[in-house]
């Protein structure tokens, strides 16, 4: 936890240095705030990562000695099959041919998507599809 | 033009950042990218302006460390792949890291980047350099064609695609240009001048050119620009001082005057359908 | 070594019996089976498994290199003679326009980590399967439909898009380009944009949380790196392109006033955006192939890869560099600052540099089995130097004024990509007998691997010296002619050869079919991909090996031969 927390914090704080120099440089809006953007993303989750890193202790993959036994039991639960994710695919591609192919193409694809959405989440709470 | 005259950003911190390099650098290296003549061409072309020499010269010596490096590095991998081929089923030694080998693969590369860099900051400086100029020409890029404009006279090009509009400028005289387009992104590329620049809808593009030698050079829309992107054509004339002189006269005659407007005219009237004066064979337009 | 992990121990759901779950059966019998072999439509439809999802990918992502080069087959015929009329003036802008953005948005992209890495990058670290499985199968359906949503352009009426695979505003507004196929174009970018983030999130997250014990991330497998550090990269950039799009449909539909000259607009802030995608989408679509390479040039010289802390650390340095270069493409546009991004740019040099003797490296003193895998990987490195020398001519403004939109640039990023699709087929030769369990002839392969490579310098080389001789990228006929005709005779010869290269990968796969049964390493292999079945059970592992170095199959393999550090044993009293 601690390494990953320390790489996105350290992208973080070269993008916000590179975001400074180019600032006070170029006086360039566009960039300057993607490059803010960068920033953020990089100490967003790198902040996290090292407030839990400093609250847990290292996991088994975060420790070189770690042996096999530590790591069994549930890793995490993994859906063997779902056909949400395809109707929600579908309902995403309908929507977008609706920009171009006339607005009431949406009505399927926005209705694809929030039942494939709904169904996704109760299938979640159900631990299974079958 | 209707769009606002602006200087490029950056321009005034480019002339900052040019003292303080040039103060470190210049002497050694302009010495050195000055002498670059008896280097081979490498496939570049020296250009007829000061600016493009000034380019050329960094070419070569850019193409002079690209072939050492890269013959160094290719040769290494040649010798590799010769001498190591597999010879049996023997392990070779596990050797994982040597570190200060790899310190020296990291440390020499940043030497040369510096140096590379030095050296384009220097011929940068001199390729953007704007002195103050008498003669100044207004560039204007549109769907197909180019506008050349002077305003100090009544000079006046005007064309479209094959048209090829012929521009002059006096040679060895520090010409001023302003480049602007009416429509997309176009490219004025003039590959003589080894140079070329966006013109950009809204933005005015400024830079220099002082021409050494005469001569007609073809120039072309560089920028994808839509249809007709492949003809886009001009020329510029590199003409002497007098030459010059004297093709500046002609359109301050009534009669001048009133052929350039004519020709804008047409050009105008021509483009306004969208369909360029080249047989209909070529373009096949959809 | 040990055997410890029952596949049904990595599945198992935490929440007692409302959890047989996502298998569909207890966790204890042999249900995982129907799982794969299956092949009902339904069960591909339905298919949440990172491998399932990988092999789609890598047979969409082939498809689409097949497509994209026909496209390319068509331009080097129409400029094999000056004033050529194959196609006419808007086919071909249709053409190369369509080229590029099959090419990058749909081959290679998705290609680099969506098809491999999906397979590859679970088994490497030791997880069952990506973090989000399902959120993994839609970025498949967005990547297809986006596909199908591009293609689906040349079926308007106004053609496919045809304002180039940048799209440079203000051409592809509604007054310049009106046609339906633009919103196509647009649209497919959303789609395969959305595919990408949620790629990118799925590998990070996996990368993060799934890694088996003992597995740090210093000991991950390079290729497992890069495609972290793809994933960060991903995350950010797609999300600015996405915006940028979304903005240019605004402009084009809604009336807004982004990008247009007039009103307030600011046409140049779509260059700005769409490269400050585009260039760490070049590093986005380079860091995978940069990945296998390093490990198959370790796996066929027989040694650990040389250099792994600092190839690790090129590869974030890349990463960080990588957002601050994004107008190295706009030198020419007069607005941006030239020695900022000048420097950036050269800067990117020394870590790739770093990369490439951390490869002559490996092979130093190894024991070079040239497979095709191994051939292709040195093509890649060959081909790479190429491409990234000319790219630091690229770097410096005033070079970069007479050499940018000419045919020096165009050879320039085709090494490059070229490069990159030598790496993609060794990768493919290197990892299909663990896809399917089955090798691919290695004769056919050597034959593709010297057309490839030698079709790739003739198509680049006389493109470099057609650049240095003034001709424009972008161009249908060069009715002037200045003597450029024999060198785009050569340049297409290339192409072809290229072309026909591909056709005998394909081939290959049909020979190849079910022929050559592979076992679980063939090629006596570093990484835990190697140590499962070909192809891998559902959720990978029946067991795994203790994990202590980067090449836990290696040591187990060869207890004896550990990784040195200046000929001393490292693990040697270290643990």
């Amino acid at each position: 936890m601690r390494v990953e927390a320390r790489i996105l914090l350290l992208l973080g704080a070269f993008f916000g240095a590179m975001c400074v120099v180019y600032w006070f440089w170029g006086h360039e809006d566009a960039g300057s705030i993607m490059m803010l953007g960068g920033t953020l993303l990089g100490f967003l989750p790198g902040t996290y990562y090292y407030y839990w890193s400093r609250r847990m202790t290292p996991r088994p993959e975060d420790r070189s000695d770690a042996t096999l036994e530590e790591g069994a039991g549930v890793i995490a639960t993994f859906p063997g099959s779902s056909i949400f994710p395809f109707l929600l695919g579908m309902g995403a591609f309908l929507s977008v041919l609706s920009m171009v192919f006339g607005v009431w193409l949406a009505i399927p694809g926005v209705g694809l998507i929030l039942w494939a959405l709904l169904g996704a989440t109760a299938e979640s709470r159900r631990g299974g599809v079958h | 033009m209707d769009s606002t005259p602006q200087p490029p950003q950056g321009n005034a911190n480019r002339a900052r950042l040019s003292r303080r390099v040039r103060g470190l650098f210049a002497l050694p290296l302009a010495a050195l990218v000055l002498s670059g003549c008896s280097l081979p061409t490498f496939y570049g072309f020296k250009g007829v302006t000061t600016q493009s020499q000034s380019t050329y010269h960094l070419w070569q010596w850019f193409s002079l460390a690209a072939f050492i490096i890269g013959g160094f590095v290719l040769l290494l991998i040649l010798y590799a792949v010769i001498r190591y081929r597999r010879k049996g089923d023997s392990i070779p030694k596990q050797v994982q890291y040597h570190i200060p080998l790899e310190l020296l693969y990291t440390v020499i590369p940043i030497v040369i980047v510096f140096v590379l860099f030095a050296a384009t900051v220097v011929v940068e400086n001199k390729v953007t350099a704007e002195p103050k100029s008498s003669l100044t020409v207004n560039v204007n890029a549109f769907k197909w064609g180019w506008k050349f404009q002077y305003p100090q006279s009544n000079a006046l090009v005007y064309g479209q695609t094959t048209q090829a509009p012929m521009f002059q400028i006096p040679v060895d005289t520090n010409v001023h240009f302003t480049l602007t387009s009416s429509d997309v992104v176009h490219g004025f590329y003039i590959r003589e001048f080894d140079f070329s620049r966006y013109a950009l809808p809204g933005i005015t593009n400024t830079f220099n050119f002082t021409a050494v030698k005469t001569g007609t050079y073809f120039g072309q829309c560089s920028q994808l620009c839509g249809l007709y992107h492949t003809l886009m054509y001009f020329r510029v004339k590199v003409v002497s001082k007098s030459d010059f002189a004297a093709w500046v006269a002609q359109f301050n005659t009534k009669k001048g005057a009133a052929r350039a407007e004519a020709g804008a005219l047409a050009t105008k009237q021509i483009l306004s359908p969208g369909i360029p004066v080249i047989p209909a064979t070529t373009t096949g337009q959809k | 070594m040990t055997d410890l992990l029952e596949p049904s121990s990595l599945s198992a759901d935490s929440h007692g019996h409302s959890d047989a779950d996502h298998n569909s059966a207890s966790p204890h019998d042999g249900a995982h089976h129907e799982h794969h072999g299956a092949t009902g439509i339904l069960n591909w439809l339905t298919s949440t498994d990172h491998k399932v999802i990988g092999m789609s990918y890598t047979i969409t992502s082939v498809a689409m290199l097949v497509i994209g080069g026909a496209f390319a087959m068509v331009i080097r015929a129409q400029l094999v003679a000056p004033n050529n009329h194959l196609v006419n003036f808007s086919q071909y802008n249709e053409l190369f326009t369509m080229h590029g953005s099959v090419m990058i948005y749909l081959f290679a992209g998705p290609f680099a980590f969506g098809a491999l890495a999906n397979f590859i990058v679970p088994i490497q670290i030791g997880a069952p399967d990506m973090a989000f499985p399902r959120l993994n199968a839609l970025s498949y359906w967005l990547y297809l439909t986006g596909s199908i949503t591009m293609l689906l352009g040349f079926f308007t009426a106004g053609g496919a898009a045809n304002f180039g695979w940048v799209a440079y505003a203000p051409l592809s507004d509604i007054i310049n380009s009106p046609g339906a196929g633009a919103d196509l174009w647009i649209g497919a970018l959303l789609l395969t944009g959305f595919s990408a983030i949620f790629t990118g999130v799925n590998l990070t997250a996996t990368i993060f949380y799934l890694r088996a014990p003992g597995m740090t991330l210093f000991r991950m497998p390079i290729f497992t790196w890069n495609l972290l550090v793809t994933g960060i990269l991903i995350l950010l950039a797609f999300p600015v392109l996405t915006a940028g799009l979304i903005m240019l449909f605004c402009d084009r539909h809604f009336q807004t006033h982004i990008y247009t000259q007039h009103l307030g607009g600011v046409p140049v802030l779509w260059q700005h955006i769409f490269w400050f995608w585009g260039h760490p989408e070049v590093y986005i679509l380079a860091l995978p192939f940069f990945g296998m390479v390093t490990e198959i040039i370790p796996v066929f010289s027989k040694k650990p890869v040389f250099g792994y802390k600092g190839m690790v650390f090129a590869t974030l340095t890349i990463a960080a560099l990588s957002l601050g270069v994004w107008a190295h493409h706009m030198f020419t546009t007069g607005v941006v600052l030239l020695p900022f991004f000048s420097i950036m740019s050269l800067l990117i040099a020394v870590p790739t540099g770093i990369k490439i003797f951390n490869w002559i490296g490996t092979m130093w003193r190894g024991q070079i089995w040239f497979s095709t895998a191994m051939l292709m990987s040195i093509g890649f490195v060959v081909t790479f130097l190429i491409g990234g020398l000319t790219g630091i001519y690229l770097a410096s403004p005033p070079l970069d004024f007479f050499a940018h939109d000419t045919y020096f640039v165009v050879a320039h990023f085709h090494s490059v990509v070229m490069a990159l699709v030598l790496g993609g087929m060794a990768g493919l030769y290197y990892w299909a007998p663990k896809m399917t369990g089955y090798l691919l002839n290695e004769r056919i392969g050597k034959f593709q691997f010297w057309l490839l490579f030698i079709g790739t310098q003739l198509l680049t080389f006389p493109q470099y010296v057609l650049g240095l001789q003034g001709m424009p990228r972008r161009i249908a006929q060069y009715i002037l002619d200045p003597g450029w005709q024999t060198l785009n005779i050569w340049s297409s010869v290339g192409g072809f050869m290229i072309g026909f290269s591909t056709l005998l990968f394909v081939v290959n796969l049909w020979v190849s079919w079910k022929k050559y049964p592979a076992g679980d390493n063939p090629w006596d292999a570093h990484t835990l991909e190697w140590y499962t079945t070909s192809p891998p059970p559902h959720h990978n592992f029946y067991r795994l090996p203790q994990i202590r170095s980067e090449r836990p199959t290696w040591d187990a393999n060869h207890p004896d031969s550990k990784a040195l550090v200046h000929g001393h044993n490292e693990d040697g009293a270290g643990h």
